[in-house]
């Protein structure tokens, strides 16, 4: 059994992502000592992934390099590394916290002064009528894909939704050899236009950018814009896909223009949400910014949330993207570091994250919701994917009285199986606000909860001695 | 002096929107305020065992009855009859069970004592190690997450003005009735009833009371979807295990370990302890060796309040002419729906079919659990 804490550090570091692990390094540079969770093999997170072990030898890109820089540094730090673990429970303690955490050697937990929460984000999907099919997945996880394994998402695939991943995956997938039918996306030309000058202020990424797209052009993959998908069919998985046009606040346009494409795969995002899991379990207080992604924890320029000793920092702090994620965590360390009696200054990061941050903060307004993206849902099209309810069924609990995240679960289960919400949250927050007439600020989130992740009993459990239960008096009689 | 309402009721639990039924269906204009969603506070949030064999003794009558309620509530509560099995793993376990159901059966409870093959027969996901176990066919379950739903619907067909995530700030005095402050205005009623669970301490503080309400912060875990492992309510001899599979496969392990918190702390239902929490599923893995590769989804809490002899508040407030109180009811999720009739008719002026539990009593300190 390892219920008591085992080991205690200055600093848990949740997350070994470009900010996670950014964070490890500089808080164990200053001195401190530091535990780095994460429940990859590797680090690196979603953008830095690790390339699995089948393709080591595969040719590196600006990802694998940038997350190789990381994990060397990581490696030559001081910092203790706790990888394949998953943390299911973050618990206060006077003082500091407990980190509960299910590893490869089964559960343990540590005794922690500080917690840093680098949990990064979570793909953003809005339902589309056939999105349930085998063969759609998230741009995001089509990336974790290419980057982790070099697998493709289909042979051919249509790329669709928002945001700075449309182009990056259409090129990955036509660099690896897949064929892109089209890249739809939601966003008009002029909305990318809009983003230029903060893109100017990084011009090494903005090129980036550009290279992409000419080299989609080259291809001849046809870029559409202000175009979403209207249906995703197939018997047993994707076989056909319609887009069509939207207007400006992306509800679908009935005026022709409808194009079908043969595919056996449709690549769909519509942007990043923070990770705010653990920041709900712990009671932080968060705010809607729609800017940032959704729900984020709120946070001081440093990175503390409202509650002590508790820092948040790269996207799950509010999507501001990789450049400025490892600043992010360096700061969010400094001002750990701080707080327990260390003295450095964070003035001339806090200069650079402007820079990156508004980067960042561009590419997120390409993905802000708008209101008529309900408009590609039909009421029989699933919104809780766990428990098979589709719009009508969400809608019926909203017009019941499930008018909060809690009370729309009672009435429906909307958000109630494995998931926990990730996937269905927002959806059922816009529908409820069309519904009610409220803004999503006011429908608020569902009580957060752990574990963090779903784990098996025998995962969280581990090895015990029925004897050594420690079972309390029975109730009186 | 004119009122709004003939009887406020502060609190949209079993207990309020039970007796907030009752009173209406009597006649009474009847208004119920509730700072969040109706069924959302306990409620909604304990396991659902509807099981005979873990109620107190002195409570029998009142479960055996509630246990009715919840069989005529059927299909939109998701009840069920399963019968339940409560097990003993050791020969100390053995004795307490074996005085603790002998109890409950001369209560009135129609519990037996089973072999350890017979339950092995019955339920072969359990682990072969039972020294001793008893049975209850009139155990089961419903789900408690429906309590909102079905209630909310009734109070509105029966006229009562609900108003949900409307909290009650302050209560003073007005004439023989009460002025109830709300961010949404003041509501002038010639009754009250304080139905809060975990609230009800500092909600008869408003009215001047000071009342030896504790809360218990019971925890409930839920596993994803699983293949068929048990039939049965499962629960332990020391009561500190309720396990049941639902129809959807999902397994919700509770049995009253303690989380964190208390109400007015900050967070409103209460804190997951892990300290508590692994123990409360190592019992449930080691009643039900199956449930190891199943993955837990959640685990909560809800607050439960009590009062040091851990029986019902339920009657006339101490002192205060047309305030009533009703809560810390000790198995309250079975007894509820029950004892909130009662409790509406006492406030109708009608002859109550069971005794209520006056909450002007000396409480005696039953020995913590």
């Amino acid at each position: 059994m390892a219920d008591a804490a085992e080991t205690i550090a200055d600093i848990a570091v949740i997350g070994a992502g470009p900010a996670g692990a950014s964070a490890a390094i500089e808080a164990a540079e200053i001195g401190l000592s530091v535990i780095l969770f994460d429940e990859q093999a590797r680090a690196g997170g979603q953008v830095w992934r690790a390339r699995g072990p089948a393709i080591r030898s595969a040719p590196s890109s600006p990802e694998s390099r940038d997350g190789d820089v990381l994990r060397q540094r990581l490696d030559a730090s001081a910092a203790t590394r706790l990888f394949r673990h998953r943390v299911w429970q973050i618990q206060p303690e006077t003082p500091g916290w407990t980190i509960f955490s299910a590893g490869p050697e089964g559960p343990v937990s540590h005794r922690v002064k500080s917690v840093i929460l680098a949990t990064g984000a979570q793909e953003r999907v809005f339902p589309v009528p056939g999105w349930t099919l085998p063969g759609v997945i998230g741009l995001a996880a089509a990336t974790a894909l290419m980057k982790g394994e070099m697998m493709l998402p289909g042979r051919r695939v249509l790329v669709a939704g928002a945001g700075p991943l449309l182009p990056y995956v259409a090129h990955e997938i036509h660099r690896h050899g897949g064929e892109v039918v089209a890249i739809a996306d939601l966003n008009l030309f002029g909305d990318w236009l809009r983003c230029l000058p903060a893109m100017a202020r990084r011009p090494d990424l903005a090129l980036r950018g550009a290279g992409w797209l000419a080299a989609l052009r080259k291809a001849g993959i046809p870029y559409l814009y202000g175009m979403g998908v209207r249906h995703i069919s197939g018997k047993c998985q994707v076989e056909h896909v319609e887009i069509g046009p939207v207007d400006a606040a992306w509800s679908p346009v009935d005026d022709g223009d409808i194009r079908r494409f043969d595919v056996d795969a449709v690549v769909l995002g519509h942007g990043l949400s923070p990770a705010i899991e653990a920041t709900r379990m712990l009671d932080c207080r968060h705010v809607y910014d729609p800017a940032a992604g959704g729900w984020r924890v709120e946070t001081d320029a440093a990175g503390r949330t409202t509650i002590d000793g508790i820092y948040a920092c790269g996207d799950g702090a509010g999507i501001l993207g990789v450049a400025a994620a490892p600043l992010r965590g360096r700061i969010a360390a400094r001002a750990a570091a701080g707080d327990l009696g260390k003295t450095c200054a964070t003035g001339d990061l806090q200069r650079d994250l402007a820079t990156a941050g508004g980067f960042g903060r561009a590419m997120t307004s390409l993905t802000v919701p708008r209101a008529g993206i309900l408009g590609q849902i039909s009421p029989d099209t699933i919104v809780c994917r766990c428990e098979g309810l589709t719009r009508a069924d969400v809608e019926a609990g909203i017009s019941g009285g499930g008018v909060s995240p809690n009370a729309l679960k009672s009435e429906t289960r909307c958000g109630m199986g494995p998931c926990g919400g990730r996937f269905c949250r927002e959806t059922a927050a816009m529908l409820t606000a069309a519904m009610t007439g409220s803004d999503i600020a006011e429908i608020g989130l569902p009580t957060g909860r752990p574990p963090l992740r779903p784990l098996p009993v025998v995962a969280v459990t581990g090895d015990f001695d029925y004897d050594e239960l420690p079972i309390p008096a029975p109730s009186p009689l | 002096m004119s009122t709004d309402f003939d009887i406020a009721i502060v609190g949209g639990g079993i207990m309020g929107a039970g007796a907030g039924l009752q009173v209406a269906r009597g006649g009474m204009r009847t208004v119920l305020l509730e700072q969040g969603d109706v069924g959302q506070g306990a409620s909604g949030v304990n396991a659902g065992t509807l099981s005979l064999q873990i109620k107190r003794v002195k409570l029998m009558e009142y479960a055996l009855r509630g246990h009715r309620e919840w069989q005529g509530m059927g299909a939109e509560v998701e009840f069920r009859e399963t019968g339940g099995f409560t097990l003993a793993f050791t020969d100390r376990e053995a004795a307490l069970l074996q005085e603790r159901m002998t109890m409950k059966r001369e209560a009135g409870a129609p519990i037996e004592f089973v072999s350890p093959n017979e339950v092995a027969t019955r339920e072969p996901g359990l682990n072969r190690q039972i020294v001793a176990a008893s049975w209850c066919p009139a155990d089961g379950f419903a789900n408690s997450s429906l309590t909102g739903r079905y209630y909310r619907k009734r109070l509105i067909a029966e006229g009562v003005d609900l108003r949900e995530r409307t909290a009650v700030t302050a209560i003073r005095r007005d004439g023989g009735g009460f002025i109830l402050a709300t961010p949404s205005g003041e509501i002038r009623v010639r009754r009250l009833l304080l139905a809060c669970g975990g609230w009800l301490k500092q909600a008869a503080a408003m009215i001047g009371l000071d009342l030896p309400v504790r809360a218990r912060v019971n925890t409930v875990s839920v596993t994803e979807r699983g293949p068929r492992l048990v039939s049965s309510v499962i629960g332990h001899a020391t009561g500190l295990l309720t396990l049941k599979q639902k129809a959807n496969g999902t397994v919700l392990i509770g049995g009253g370990w303690q989380g964190l918190g208390q109400p007015g702390e900050g967070g409103d239902r209460g804190r997951v302890n892990a300290a508590s929490v692994l123990p409360n599923l190592r019992l449930a893995r080691y009643a039900v060796p199956g449930l190891s590769e199943l993955r837990i989804v959640r685990s909560w809490t809800g607050f439960e309040a009590n009062v040091p002899d851990f029986y019902p508040l339920a009657g006339a407030a101490p002192g205060i002419e047309n305030a009533f109180l009703l809560g810390c009811v000790r198995g309250g999720y079975t007894i509820g729906p029950y004892i909130s009739r009662l409790m509406g008719d006492f406030i109708l002026g009608r002859e109550t079919e069971l005794p209520l539990f006056d909450p002007a009593r000396d409480f005696i300190e039953e020995k913590q659990p």
